[in-house]
């Protein structure tokens, strides 16, 4: 056996260039299998992280239906809807509201352009948010509408600097604001800066934007169990209020459902080009081997005159092409493996190499050399010496 | 072989090959015998079997008529891994064009018979470098066929064909390819080999000088064996012409 193997890293060395052309398809498809799934679960975790990350026992109520494909649906809801939530859930302290808008903030010849959102005190409590400097909205800022606004640390560097905004003016769509808090950085998830954001009071936001809609509300739930219950009871009671509309209250794990089922078929796409790649590669193999078989055919009489059985000559191609594929499979790994670590590294997208990824590009890889490898060694295999060997 | 009576023995073998639908006979009923140590010249014109013949003798193929029985074994009953053991035990070839493996050595080109016979490398090559020791070069271990002359390759050739102490030494038209001083070096190697250790030495040769340092010709024309004009064995120093008719 060891000596099968000799001839056949033998036979490869003979033919360099021509073995490494055949190699390089598999190489090609391994490590886009590599990076591909390095990429896919990477993304994957980092959108579990996300939004495990936004507190626990959440459920986010809001028009319309959360689905893939579900067209956008222009809100109704308003305070006095929030008013309602708060009853069912029975302590307003566990309510969140939103009402965004993308507003360019000044503060003296500084300006950014950011995402505005009109929200209540219990924010930090719902979500997990924590301020860094000076102090959140309060109650009464939320109730006589007061402008202040507590700003995320991208826009407070990018107006303020290194100097402390708290205490300082800023200006949201012209109107005056005092910045009262910063919050502490999140950092950024997937490409977007979670640090890029204003809080302001919903109520003086509704007041700044001359609207009253609310574009969500989150609830925490007290606990797991009581978590589907509660949305269905909140649904049913803004159903009520707005009979024509119809509202859905999800949780992370739905929210984590339908972003799975996202990433799943992209990352199924992927493969899939991968995969015929991979395919592609094989065939190569497939192709080469046959060309080797017929180039050494009086080789493959010789050693049948001399006593090699049908079989030992099989496996010698076998072992040929499998070899071919497991070099080019273990290449392409290393190859996989560093282009996603300098993709992880230089972009924002995030790549977690897993073993089981590797083990797979492995398997698959010596898989293709046997698929694409049995055909060419059975043809060597039942060769007619008599005709092997009178072959010029 | 010590255990059969016969290294081969043809009786009345034809062998036909099927050419785009038609039968071509190649052999026509060809009876012999190659007895332990005998020394055998297949003589005759291209296209009269005699190639047929050796490729059957060598359990290369298989008769299509009639029973031919080589080392003991009728070959009619053997699969292919078993004639591919028999080839290995029994019976070494020599080529014209010496069927050399390119990029191998010297040594490992002799040992390959034993590869098949599943001998540890070690051995193998102790094995393989006392068999060119035997046919003079003890000191081209490590050469490769393209560092070598066309006698020494021929003489690895002899030597892997002896490496597995075979029964029969089947040799075509060794010395083919090779100059004449280089062709008789080469014969009477064979010869030497033939009668110190006994193998049976079958030449296929359309030379008659060749042909006629054997101890018995066996002339073939149109798939037959033609008889000899008087007495069953030829004497050597006769000129072949004499039993064409």
């Amino acid at each position: 056996m060891v000596e099968a193997w000799r001839v056949a890293l033998d036979a490869l060395r003979a033919n360099r260039l021509r073995s490494g052309l055949t190699m390089l398809g598999v190489v090609i498809g391994v490590a886009a299998v590599v990076v591909l799934v390095a990429i896919g679960t990477g993304a994957k975790r980092e959108v579990e992280q996300q939004v495990e990350g936004l507190g626990s026992n959440l459920l986010i109520v809001v028009p319309g239906r959360l689905e893939f494909n579900a067209a956008p649906s222009v809100s109704r809801l308003s305070l006095s809807d929030v008013e309602a939530v708060s009853r069912v859930v029975g302590d307003p302290s566990r309510v969140a509201v939103t009402v965004t808008s993308g507003e360019t903030v000044r503060a003296g010849n500084r300006s950014t352009f950011t995402t505005v959102q009109g929200v209540l005190e219990t924010t930090p409590q719902v979500f997990v948010r924590d301020v860094g400097r000076g102090s959140y909205l309060t109650s009464s800022d939320v109730d006589t509408g007061r402008r202040v606004a507590v700003l995320g640390a991208t826009v407070a560097r990018a107006l303020f600097g290194d100097r402390d905004p708290v205490g300082q003016q800023v200006s949201v769509a012209g109107v005056r604001f005092r910045v009262i808090g910063v919050f502490a950085p999140l950092g950024q998830s997937l490409g977007v800066d979670r640090d890029d954001e204003v809080h302001i009071p919903v109520t003086t936001a509704h007041r700044l934007y001359g609207t009253n809609r609310i574009d969500g509300i989150a609830v925490k739930a007290p606990d797991r169990e009581r978590i589907d219950a509660l949305g269905e009871r909140i649904v049913a009671e803004l159903s009520e209020r707005h009979p024509d509309t119809e509202f859905s209250a999800v949780t992370q794990e739905q929210i984590l459902g339908v972003l799975g089922d996202i990433l799943g078929v992209l990352t199924g796409v992927l493969a899939a080009i991968a995969g015929i790649s991979l395919l592609v590669g094989g065939v190569g193999v497939s192709n080469i081997m046959l060309v080797s078989v017929r180039e050494r055919t009086r080789e493959i009489g010789l050693r049948k005159a001399v006593g090699a059985r049908p079989r030992d000559i099989g496996v010698q191609f076998l072992l040929e092409a499998v070899l071919l594929t497991t070099i080019g499979g273990v290449t392409g790994m290393a190859l996989g493996v560093g282009a996603a670590l300098l993709v992880g590294e230089l972009s924002p997208v995030p790549a977690a190499i897993t073993w089981w990824s590797l083990a797979l590009a492995f398997g698959v890889s010596a898989a293709v050399g046997i698929i694409f490898g049995v055909v060419p060694a059975q043809r060597a295999g039942r060769l007619d010496p008599v005709v092997a060997l009178r072959t010029e | 072989m010590t255990g059969a009576p016969q290294a081969v023995e043809a009786t009345d073998v034809t062998r036909t090959y099927e050419l785009d639908g038609v039968s071509v006979p190649a052999l026509r009923g060809v009876s012999l015998v190659i007895e332990p140590g005998d020394y055998v010249a297949i003589v005759g014109p291209s296209g009269s079997g005699k190639s047929t013949l050796m490729h059957l003798l060598g359990g290369l193929d298989r008769p299509s008529g009639g029973r031919l029985v080589i080392g003991g074994r009728d070959v009619s009953t053997l699969s292919p891994p078993e004639m591919a053991r028999l080839r290995n035990e029994t019976i070494g070839f020599v080529f014209q064009a010496f069927h050399l493996l390119a990029r191998t050595s010297a040594v490992d080109n002799v040992a390959l018979p034993l590869v098949y016979r599943g001998v540890p490398a070690r051995q193998r090559r102790a094995k393989a470098a006392e068999m060119l020791e035997r046919v003079g070069l003890g000191h081209r271990l490590h050469h490769r066929p393209n560092q070598l002359s066309g006698g020494e390759q021929q003489r690895v050739a002899i030597a892997r064909a002896l490496v597995t102490d075979p029964a029969v030494l089947l040799a075509d038209e060794p010395t083919g390819n090779l100059d004449t001083a280089t062709g008789t070096a080469v014969l009477a190697l064979l010869e030497d080999l033939n009668t110190t250790s006994g193998v049976a030495l079958v030449l296929v040769t359309h030379d008659r000088d060749v042909a006629a340092r054997a101890r018995r010709q066996i002339v073939m024309r149109d798939g037959r064996i033609v008889p000899p004009p008087e007495g069953s064995v030829i004497p050597a120093q006769r000129r072949p012409t004499e039993d064409e008719p």
